[in-house]
């Protein structure tokens, strides 16, 4: 029985080693390709993904380099893979127009863009952690040119391919796009929670459903600021939004849109703060 | 964390919040907090894990007439202190030993059985599991040849998430994990009362802590075993907290009036000291919460910019417990916080 199954492995081994030979020239091939960017940059990381990110999720851009004015502030350890919450704080930097949040490691690396629009760029949010990695903030301004900053979270994973919480209730299609909001105008603030499953399409036979989308406008249509959301976002994302004092008035509007062609719609308030 | 790395970041969150956001949550505490005296109740230096050359060396302290306990260290789990930050309580009875909480590992529980035959001939009669956190049941393998006690609800939380735990235990702790195979409690708790070996156990069915939270009084001595509905001297945990059960839970184990009480973590308690800190602190922790979420503060900007108060940074295993709280209940106490704003 022993010798039997002995053998058969050594014959699987065999095939394996002959693909994996195949799959590694292949790779190596196409890696050559994706890691010739345009810029070269030492990573400070070292984490031998950051060029490949470089090329595909920010287009390979002419100017870019590492900034410490990109501050990227999390918890050293995710406590909740769930939820890992993170700030990111472009303010030292004129002009942004643009805010990338990505993983280096990780099933499906690219967590957000943030347009900033009339806000400030710097922007609160969570999201699903795969395992442990660095998040990377790339900021574009206007004249093309990018900064990135960084911090790293260890974790202990699987918050990509854990279904969402919310089909542990049976209602959760009546919760789906309801807008838990406040604004306050004094101190240039909006915090926003928007009910929605963001399934990653990576749980076991639940395909991609996320919000791709959403808008924060003034009342009168002046645009305030744009969030780009992907798959790793956290169910029911959370957002802080930073203005400068006085910039917002007492009510905004929220709206977007998920994959499927749901509207999200919603006006916030200021609170009273007693 | 990262605090002030910057001068970008220092003077940029000082402008919004850093100010407001660490004055709210210190004053709260403040006021939560007074009353407290600290220190005056310490009854031993601080507990570091007992370890030699890589092995449990754990020594029972005698508390009462014939119960000793093993106290952790006051830490999160690390490889340094293998885990051993819990505390497991031993009971002589004409029957054997009884044991509370069987610590995080096979290799601990083997080391909590060796200490228990250093104190009595008769072996074990029986164990009991307060709550389902796997650092007060992953020993059981150790002592499942007797009965293993535990409120139904436990049970069926230990069999849900042991292997989720399990997987966590062997990534933070690796080797000393070896060998440990998740065994859930036998023995379904209906009674109020047991007794063992002619030692009467009152039981006390309770939760806040986790769904599920068993508090045990040693009738003979007025002591009274708390699991992790009291921590002392060591921060609170509360990945599975609900706060209103938790405070009803230490509103019944003040009104025992025991004459000692053996908290889940740190030290002993002659004068329910250990009750009011726990409560004490989740109290300061809830207030500063909700006052965060009125003003739409971010996760991480709670975890950096609150400035704990002195009755609490000494905790041990602290600023770390309060940033995982912040994780475990923020979520759901700003969702309370703002209104729906949909059209």
């Amino acid at each position: 029985m022993k010798l039997r199954l002995g053998r058969l492995g050594l014959g699987k081994l065999g095939f394996a080693l002959a693909l994996q030979g195949v799959v590694a020239l292949g790779t190596a091939t196409s890696a050559l390709a994706v890691d010739d960017t345009k810029v070269k940059l030492d990573d400070p990381l070292k984490t031998g993904m950051f060029a490949y990110h470089q090329k595909l999720i920010l287009g390979d851009p002419d100017k870019i380099t590492f900034d410490e004015r990109v501050i990227v502030r999390a918890p050293v350890s995710a406590e909740d893979s769930l939820n890992v919450p993170v700030t990111v704080d472009a303010t030292a930097i004129a002009d942004v127009r643009r805010i990338v949040l990505f993983v280096d490691y990780g099933p499906i690396p690219k967590i957000l863009t943030y347009w900033p629009q009339r806000a400030q760029p710097k922007l609160s949010f969570r999201f699903k952690i795969d395992q442990a990695t660095p998040v990377r903030a790339a900021v574009e301004t206007t004249s093309g040119a990018w900064h990135v900053g960084h911090t790293i979270i260890d974790a202990a994973g699987g918050g990509c391919t854990a279904p969402a919480v919310a089909y542990a209730s049976d209602d959760w299609e009546e919760e789906l796009g309801k807008v838990y909001a406040s604004v306050w105008p004094d101190r240039g603030r909006v915090r926003m929670v928007v009910d929605h499953p963001m399934d990653t399409g990576l749980a076991g036979d639940i395909p991609m459903f996320i919000i791709q989308k959403l808008q924060l406008d003034d009342l009168d249509g002046t645009k305030l600021a744009q969030i780009d959301l992907h798959e790793p976002v956290n169910e029911d994302p959370a957002f802080t939004l930073y203005f400068e004092k006085g910039a917002l008035k007492d009510k905004l509007r929220i709206h977007g849109r998920d994959n499927n062609g749901n509207p999200i719609d919603a006006i916030a308030s200021a609170q009273v703060t007693q | 964390m990262r605090r002030g790395k910057s001068p970008a970041s220092a003077g940029h969150a000082g402008q919004l919040t850093r100010r407001a956001a660490a004055g709210a949550i210190a004053s709260a505490g403040l006021i939560a907090a007074t009353g407290l005296t600290l220190g005056s109740a310490i009854q031993a230096p601080p507990a570091s894990a007992a370890i030699k050359n890589g092995n449990y060396d754990l020594v029972p302290r005698q508390v009462a007439d014939g119960v000793w306990f093993v106290e952790g260290a006051r830490e999160y789990f690390t490889q340094d202190n293998g885990g051993d930050i819990v505390n497991c309580v031993l009971i002589e009875t004409d029957a054997g030993m009884v044991i509370i909480d069987t610590g995080v590992s096979l290799k601990y529980g083997q080391a909590l059985r060796q200490a228990a035959a250093s104190l009595s001939g008769l072996g074990i009669a029986a164990s009991f599991n307060t709550h389902h956190h796997p650092d007060h049941w992953f020993g059981n393998q150790v002592f499942a040849d007797r009965p293993i006690y535990a409120l139904g609800e436990t049970a069926s939380l230990a069999r849900a998430e042991g292997d989720g735990f399990s997987d966590g235990m062997y990534r933070l702790l690796g080797n000393w994990m070896r060998g440990t195979e998740t065994t859930p409690p036998t023995q379904t708790i209906t009674s109020s009362s047991i007794t063992i070996g002619g030692r009467i156990f009152v039981l006390y069915p309770l939760s806040g802590h986790t769904g599920a939270d068993l508090a045990l009084l040693d009738k003979k001595t007025g002591t009274l075993i708390t699991g992790d509905l009291a921590f002392y001297e060591r921060a609170p945990t509360t990945p599975h907290a609900d706060l209103p059960k938790w405070y009803e839970a230490l509103d019944a184990l003040a009104a025992v009036e025991a004459a000692l009480i053996i908290p889940g973590h740190g030290p002993e308690d002659r004068d329910g000291q250990s009750l009011e800190q726990t409560r004490t602190y989740l109290t300061w922790l809830e207030t500063g919460l909700k006052q965060a979420a009125a003003e739409g503060l971010d996760m991480v900007e709670i975890m950096e910019e609150t400035l704990l108060p002195d009755a609490f940074k000494n905790l041990g295993a602290m600023p770390q417990e309060f940033h995982r709280s912040v994780s475990h209940l923020y979520p759901a106490i700003e969702r309370q916080a703002m209104p729906l704003s949909n059209l």
